[in-house]
């Protein structure tokens, strides 16, 4: 027998988690494709938890884990989130982007989720909790592989924190897919970008579809870091791009396509994010 | 208990929590209104508004619904009833399966911008797939939306010619009734068992003790199946099982069925049977490989037909011409994405076994579905649902010899709804081909002669397969004049999905190929490629490659309609930043009805005692407007006004056979039976009262008034005996076209009646992504006589949409794209502006002039976006689709 249970306060789903045998609901969006009828497992829906709720000032940012993308592109937030922003309008159609939360996006680990690019330019850190207690972990140390975080079974993600540190700047996300609307990206990029008086000052730059997990290109980052605003696309060298990612061949596109496909994006996120 | 309001009524229901919304409503509720294609976000068809906001009902539990506001196109609001009309009075609803998803999706964007633009509209509507508009008219609803004007109905002028509002469109934007939406009381709910492997033997276990467990009511296989258990939608090649009896032939192949108790969990899991997968063949070259293995005994070398058209000795002129250009093309299975899965339900009616199911054909349904149970044809009786799409694919029985199995052995009704990937893993899909040929001209760029050899990849079974095989040479010129010609198209068997009809029976992947090479046949002769097409195009007097001499042809017509267009586009392409701009243009024909085969319909009007006047129309309606077209041909025939007819109809019982509909045959050929119907029915008014031809005819209860010049006559229909259809008068006419069937060579006449089109495509390429944006298309169509404008632009947006897809996302992998977010189809932001030119060059055959329309719209699309690719980037596209990757690397291979 199945149960459902969908509690408003954190510590009562954190008790029924802590007895194991509980998935986690939210969106609904990734865990009812391919269902039949009704789900055959028992589920915790966290979408009324009060404490994964709004986006709030805290040391920097929080974003509930249950907050939604449309809930994320009707806010207003600092530039540096625009990215975020940008891919809040493209997760699947409308009816997801009202549906589909933060936290679902980044434990469903998906190659292609469209969040995560832009969260790793924030820095942003994933918050954790169960009845044995809180911890935060890095979002970069938080997906593991494709599908497999590092969240325990009697785990939720809460919320997803931006530090104050990486507030500053602006937010860019590109993503590239063979159509319009509810496309999975082909390849995706975000930049976030704090220049001052013409000089790159501070540079994140993540990118999605192209690697098991989405990642930061360090070296590509290293090399534009204290460069002039001007030309920075210039500066952009393949070997950066290919240390870092490992794309595959699928029906989407070729490995070396979405190589391609990421440096070209990335010129063009980075003037967008300099100018 | 959950409780919720549902548009504004308090309700209380017992669901499983986590029982989908979408469920909860359609099988608890009875509000069958929102639609399911695909259980997965991936369409938006089950978009209801939960506290305001657009929801897609399949991905929201049940118990969620708790003290919310829930809103379905079951709804009465102002805002819905705005919309409903906009969307009829722009002819937003084409088979109406995707309307619900659509109205509410817009709900949510006017409750907060009541005046939105055409980009807000698009970025609102892009979680909702329409397979049938196009979108266009759908944007243009939504954004009108705020004004308050009804459609047009009925003119009180001739019918024919008239823009009005579908006949059958007030049901369609309230959420019409279609396959899986009506669920006889106590129904068995079916399921099939389905070939994971694309070849295998099986052996069952012990099904009699499966057959025992709670919730089932009974398990039936091939042995099972009391009658012939193989069909095919040409009788003589019946060869596809409805439940395979030992091998699955193809991944998706039905191995047995299932029949769940009404309410129990339909689940397959355990079901008992051993796979062994056997070596697959999985595409023509292998299939025609020597020493291949035969996917089906008795076809040697995996070779199902070929189909030949020679004319002239193709050969030494090619090589005498002044110019003559080489190539291949290699295109996609294509699936048909209609966004109704197949569904229906079925139940005796003593000892008549019904069939309520979305079909194209239903006389087809009724015999195949007889011949394998064993029936006579008068103990099955088909009444087409509204039909969600079919695009070919509704042609070829599915679900209705399982469910007839199950009602016939067990007396009991039973439903079936196919998901999305049993939908798209067990139906037809378009031919994969692969087309290769020379094409040559003279000095001056006339045509001289034609080579070319395709294979279709036809996959298990034959469906069909004859007909693409005999319809691609046929058309493998284009609408071109081609004094030379050598065509050969053969149909090859593999484990593959099997290829049926999709919109254009091969011929569409043939234009890819000609239409591309005539591109590059032009650039070497000198000549601009719209004057080239120009100077070729098909005259009236001139043979066809059958030596079919041409008449009401408007090819030339169309073209030359598309010149200004092309002059002020040739002006505009030129590069913006890292966008290429290019230009292209391709051209169709079509004929309309099967190959030099008899293809008759029949239609019946009558008029009862009390003055009720009656079409029994048998054609169905996919969307494509047959329930409004027809009727506009009968109304002007008889004399009538088209508000004083009430319909019967399609029902194998209750209406004569109008044929299916498919080969964009149902405007010409049902078109020219209901002329002929009204056209009898008035000459027998006419002749009661002694009136000549040019009376007017009125009607009024139950007399009909004949107005002679002066003189009027009236007659009191309630003072005749009935006939023996049991009318007070009524006339019942068959029309077949004048067509002779093709010789070895493939000379005959094959159509009576030609349809011709021109499209030009502006786009623009990033020149450093691959990725193509669509600026404008433009297409130029000959109807013969337009029926209905507004119609006709549907089925011209819808078809262009469909060629988008096909030139630039479509790809059907067996196993891996068989879900609506992996194969991509365009979205609202795909399909750019499209400008109508419609023509009319009226044929001598059509009712009233006019042609067909449906497939000619699809074909000269994605050829016209290969050669606008090209001459934007130079880049040759031989693979379909062309998507990014592809058009960047075609990009290269010029630069090398």
């Amino acid at each position: 027998m199945t149960d459902y249970s969908r509690p408003s306060r954190l510590r009562d789903a954190l008790a029924l988690m802590a007895g194991g045998g509980w998935d986690v609901l939210a969106g609904g969006t990734d865990v009812y494709p391919g269902a039949g009828a009704q789900l055959r497992r028992s589920v915790v829906d966290v979408t009324g938890i009060v404490e994964m709720q709004g986006i709030t000032q805290q040391d920097g940012l929080r974003i509930g884990g249950a907050v939604t993308w449309a809930e994320i592109a009707a806010t207003p937030l600092p530039a540096a989130l625009a990215g975020l922003q940008r891919a809040a309008v493209q997760v699947g159609g409308r009816q997801v982007q009202n549906v589909g939360t933060i936290a679902g996006n980044l434990c469903n680990a998906s190659p292609a989720a469209d969040g995560v690019p832009p969260l790793l330019t924030l820095d942003a850190v994933v918050e954790l909790d169960s009845a044995n207690g809180r911890r935060d972990v890095p979002l970069a140390e938080f997906i593991l592989a494709p599908r497999r975080t590092d969240r325990r079974p009697d785990e939720l993600v809460v919320a997803v924190r931006i530090p104050q540190r990486a507030l500053g700047g602006k937010g860019v996300f590109l993503k590239l897919g063979a159509r319009a609307h509810l496309v999975i990206s082909i390849a995706s990029v975000a930049v976030r970008c704090v220049t001052n008086e013409g000089i790159v000052t501070e540079i994140m730059i993540a990118a999605g579809a192209c690697s098991p997990v989405p990642c930061r290109l360090p070296i590509i980052e290293a090399a534009l870091l204290g460069a002039p605003v001007a030309g920075l696309a210039g500066r952009i060298r393949a070997e950066g791009i290919t240390a870092s990612l490992s794309p595959i061949d699928d029906v989407r596109a070729p490995a070396g396509y979405r190589l391609e496909a990421v440096a070209e994006l990335l010129r063009r996120a980075l003037e967008g994010a300099a100018g | 208990m959950i409780r919720f309001t549902l548009n504004g009524q308090s309700i209380a229901c017992d669901a499983p929590a986590t029982e989908r919304l979408s469920e909860v409503l359609r099988e608890r509720l009875g509000a069958r209104g929102t639609k399911v294609g695909c259980d997965a976000g991936d369409c938006g068809a089950c978009t209801v508004l939960v506290n305001g906001k657009a929801v897609c009902a399949c991905l929201m539990p049940a118990a969620r619904a708790e003290g919310a506001r829930i809103e379905t196109v079951e709804g009465a609001g102002d805002t819905l009833t705005r919309l409903r009309a906009s969307f009829l009075r722009h002819g937003a609803a084409q088979c109406g399966i995707c309307t619900p998803g659509m109205l509410m999706a817009a709900s949510e964007l006017l409750s907060h911008t009541p005046r939105p633009s055409e980009e807000q509209a698009e970025q609102a509507l892009g979680g909702v797939l329409c397979r049938c508009t196009g979108y266009r008219k759908i944007l243009a609803a939504v954004c009108d939306a705020w004004r308050d004007e009804p459609a047009e109905i009925a003119p009180d002028g001739p019918a024919v010619g008239a823009r009005i509002a579908r006949l059958d469109g007030d049901a369609k934007v309230q959420g019409d009734v279609f396959g899986a939406d009506f669920a006889p009381e106590g129904a068995l709910m079916v399921k099939a068992l389905r070939s994971p492997h694309p070849h295998a033997a099986f052996a069952f276990g012990d099904l009699a003790a499966f057959a025992r467990r709670p919730g089932i009511a009974a398990v039936f296989t091939a042995a099972d199946i009391p009658g012939r258990n193989a069909f095919s939608v040409i009788p003589a090649f019946a060869d596809q099982p409805a439940i395979a009896a030992d091998t699955a032939r193809f991944r998706g192949e039905c191995v047995a069925v299932v029949a769940f108790e009404p309410g129990a969990l339909p689940d397959l899991a355990d079901f008992p049977i051993v796979w062994t997968p056997l070596p697959a063949v999985l595409t023509a070259a292998e299939a025609e490989a020597p020493g291949s293995a035969l996917v089906l005994p008795g076809r040697a070398g995996n070779l199902l037909i070929e189909g030949v058209v020679r004319r002239g000795d193709a050969a030494s002129v090619l090589a005498g011409s002044a110019h003559v250009v080489e190539g291949g093309v290699t295109t996609a299975y294509v699936e048909h994405a209609y966004i109704e899965p197949e569904a229906g339900a079925a139940w005796m009616e003593g000892e008549t076994l019904c069939i309520r199911a979305c079909t194209q054909a239903p006389v087809m349904d009724r015999d195949d579905t007889a011949a394998i149970l064993g029936l006579p044809v008068d103990r099955v009786r088909i009444l087409p649902s509204a039909v969600g799409g079919g695009f070919g694919s509704k042609l070829d029985v599915s679900l209705q010899p399982l469910i007839g199995l199950v009602a016939l052995k067990t007396g009991r009704p039973a439903r079936m709804i196919y998901g999305r990937g049993e939908s798209m893993a067990s139906t037809t899909k378009r031919h994969p081909a692969q087309i290769w040929g020379r094409i040559g001209c003279d000095a001056k760029g006339r045509i001289t002669g034609l080579e070319v050899e395709g294979r279709f990849n036809t996959g298990a079974y034959s469906s069909w397969g004859p007909t693409v095989a005999n319809r691609v040479p046929v058309h493998a010129s284009g609408p071109y004049f081609t004094p030379a010609i050598s065509a050969k198209a053969r149909a090859i068997h593999t484990n593959g999905p099997v290829s049926g009809a999709f919109r254009g029976f091969g011929v569409p992947q043939a234009a890819v190929w000609q239409e591309t090479l005539y591109d590059r046949l032009a650039e070497k002769a000198g000549l601009d490629r719209l004057e080239f097409r120009i100077l070729n195009a098909l005259r009236d007097g001139q043979t066809s490659a059958t030596g079919q001499v041409m008449e009401a042809t408007g090819i030339h017509a169309c073209l030359t309609a598309l010149r200004p267009h092309w002059a002020r586009a040739m002006g505009d392409a030129r590069p913006e930043g890292h966008w290429l701009r290019g230009v292209g243009v391709a051209s169709c024909w079509y004929g309309c009805g099967n190959t030099g085969l008899p293809n008759p319909s029949t239609m019946r009007i009558g008029l009862t005692g009390a003055g009720k006047l009656v079409l029994h129309q048998g054609a169905t309606d996919i969307g494509q407007g047959s329930n409004t077209v027809i009727p506009q041909i009968a109304a002007d025939a008889l004399g009538l006004r088209l508000a004083a007819f009430t319909f019967v109809g399609p029902d194998t019982a209750l209406t004569p056979d109008a044929g299916k509909t498919s080969a964009s045959r149902q405007t010409f050929v049902s078109g020219r039976a209901a002329q002929a119907a009204g056209q009898a029915l008035r000459a027998t008014i006419l002749r009661m009262a002694n009136a000549g031809d040019g009376a007017k005819l009125s009607l009024t209860g139950q007399f009909v008034t004949v107005q002679d010049g002066a003189t009027l006559h009236r007659i009191d229909l309630a003072a005749l005996p009935l006939d023996p259809r049991g009318y007070a008068i009524s006339a019942e006419e068959t029309y077949d076209p004048p067509t002779q069937p093709l010789d070895a060579n493939g000379q005959g006449r094959p159509y009576a009646v030609y349809g011709y089109g021109a499209q030009m495509v502006e786009l623009a390429v990033d020149a450093r992504l691959g990725r193509v944006k669509l600026l404008k298309i433009a297409a130029a169509h000959d109807l013969g006589r337009v029926i209905n404008p507004q119609l006709a632009e549907g089925q011209i947006e819808g078809g262009i949409a469909q060629g988008i897809g096909m030139a630039l996302m479509e790809e059907y992998i067996t196993g891996r794209t068989d879900n609506l977010h992996d194969y991509l189809i365009p979205t609202t932001g795909d399909v750019p502006p499209i400008e109508s030119l419609i023509l009319e060059i009226p044929d001598p055959d059509g009712p009233f002039g006019a042609k067909g329309l449906g497939e000619h719209v699809l074909i000269p699309t994605a050829p016209a976006i290969l050669n606008a690719i090209r001459h934007a980037t130079g880049a040759v596209i031989t693979q379909l689709p062309a998507l990014p990757h592809r058009i960047l690397a075609a990009m290269k291979e010029v630069r090398r």
